[in-house]
């Protein structure tokens, strides 16, 4: 298809390849934001095409992996009560709460239903008007527009029986959580394209300044992400640290507009919790005080829900950048797709489902997690 | 899920007040809301999220960036270099099995 094949040509992805040995005299880290950045480099073995000591972080921006487990397990309570059509994209089916799942929820009779756009989930909640239809509305900056015009939409038309149940997170706040932590390694980011799309690139030179990291905004495409690391590591050579737009068939500085309004009438700045990472300030979206009457956390009372994470897994260190999926003891043993133990290995964005999509033959563990 | 794919516009039209069009995904097509992008127009790509066209692909940028890839290392190329040394290197930790393998080899 247009603008994706032409972005995987293995010959120019060769030349970027050569370009970055040639550029790289010193070992470095860096990290990708997003979790569709990091199913690219592991299904295409990028990493191991870099230079020996330069290493790619898988970063936290993985949105099924991060909403924090209270709000799955207050998706499972509304889920699991009648006279409730709970909506959701499909990779939240399988995402474990404090014990169960949506996709368990279904199969004892909820009415759980998988939606390509939050706006199949409107249609649902017009089509019956007798129940109370609830969207999962998760995700980063990206998935952020899509849920805010629906809500928008619910309010224009007047359909009442439609709620939001919101864990929405941001990216630049992630970044200043990573760079603040004691056991941070990460000297370069490859930030995410789509969530620049819409937000522009004006929330990174302050970062990049504070904690004198480049950051390059990069695409999804084998090319992109080369191409990335390449301007990333140039970067660190030079010892420069600034934002630089890899990604501009896609990214305006500005972003876009009318879905920058858009999200700043129907949603407010909160502080919140990233499953495995803590909680980040003022990290969060939730709907504001004008959309209050759609959020589902105010319409359904679920309230003392406390949540039990399992105990082996480690996604928390693994969404940190800190070990790596094999070396999570579980890891294709009893923590597999189908039975995940931890969110990262629900999505195929999430770094452990990546490496047991695409690593998980491969021997020995070691020869990947140094990354090189 | 946090997926966003380049799609071409083939259709514009307006439902219950909202910008609506449908957009060819290499064949498929599908429903697409286009509020985001007021004056996207029939024949331009986008990328779409979800059901949401969120930002214009812009095509000049994306023939430069090829262009751009194109000329990496042509120079070298001509005096005979050390970067094809690093690149051959490289091809040899390429691990098996993944997409370049055929085509570069
Ligand atoms: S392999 Fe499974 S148990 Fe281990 S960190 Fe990943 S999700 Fe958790």
């Amino acid at each position: 298809m247009k603008y994706l094949e032409e972005f995987s040509d293995p010959v120019l992805a060769g030349k970027l390849v050569e370009q970055i040995h040639a550029t790289v005299t010193k070992p470095w880290a860096m990290m990708e934001v997003c979790g569709g950045q990091t199913h690219t480099i592991v299904r295409h073995g990028i990493d191991q095409l870099l230079p020996d000591g330069v290493e790619m972080i898988h970063g936290p921006g993985c949105p099924v992996c991060v909403t924090p487990l209270e709000v799955i397990d207050k998706a499972l309570e509304i889920a699991a009560q009648p006279g409730v059509i709970f909506c959701s994209f499909g990779d939240m089916l399988r995402v474990p709460g404090s014990g169960r799942d949506l996709f368990r929820i279904k199969s004892e009779g909820g009415d759980v239903r998988v939606v390509y756009s939050p706006l199949d989930a409107l249609r649902v909640a017009q089509q019956n008007p007798d129940k109370e239809v609830v969207f999962f509305g998760i995700g980063f900056e990206t998935t952020a527009p899509p849920n805010a015009m629906t809500v928008y939409q619910a309010k224009k038309l007047g359909i009442p029986n439609f709620s939001l149940l919101v864990s929405h997170v941001r990216v630049p706040p992630a970044i200043e959580a990573i760079m603040q932590s004691p056991s941070c390694r990460v000297q370069g980011f490859l930030a995410a394209g789509h969530v620049c799309s819409v937000m522009g690139t004006s929330e990174y030179p302050e970062l990049a300044e504070r904690y004198g990291v480049p950051i390059v905004v990069t695409g999804f495409e084998p090319l992109d992400i080369l191409a990335g690391i390449l301007r990333t590591v140039s970067q660190l050579e030079k010892g420069e640290h600034v934002v630089e737009n890899a990604y501009q068939r896609a990214v305006r500085d500005e972003g876009n507009p009318a879905a920058k309004a858009m999200l700043a009438d129907v949603f407010e700045t909160t502080d919140r919790a990233w499953r495995g990472i803590g909680m980040i300030p003022r990290s969060g979206w939730r709907l504001s005080e004008r959309y209050r009457e759609y959020d589902a956390e105010y319409r359904f009372q679920v309230r003392d829900i406390v949540a039990e994470e399992s105990a082996v897994c480690r996604s928390g260190e693994v969404l940190q950048g800190l070990i790596k999926p094999h070396e999570c003891s579980a890891f294709g043993t009893v923590c597999t797709p189908r039975n995940p133990l931890g969110a990262t290995m629900v999505s195929s964005e999430g770094a452990c489902a990546a490496y047991y999509l695409y690593r998980r033959l491969e021997a020995p563990a070691e020869a990947v997690t140094t990354g090189g | 899920m946090c997926l966003a794919v380049p799609g071409k516009v083939v259709e514009i039209r307006e439902e219950d007040g909202t910008r609506m069009g449908q957009v060819d995904f290499g064949g498929v097509l599908k429903d697409v809301c286009l509020e985001y992008l007021p004056d996207l127009q029939v024949g331009e790509y986008t990328i779409v999220h979800v059901g949401f066209a969120l930002q214009r692909l812009d095509e000049e940028s994306a023939m430069q960036s090829l262009e751009l890839y194109r000329k990496l290392g042509a120079l070298e190329e001509e005096f005979g270099d050390q970067w094809g040394l690093a690149a051959r290197q490289a091809g040899e930790r390429r691990p098996p099995g993944t997409d370049w393998e055929e085509a570069s080899q």
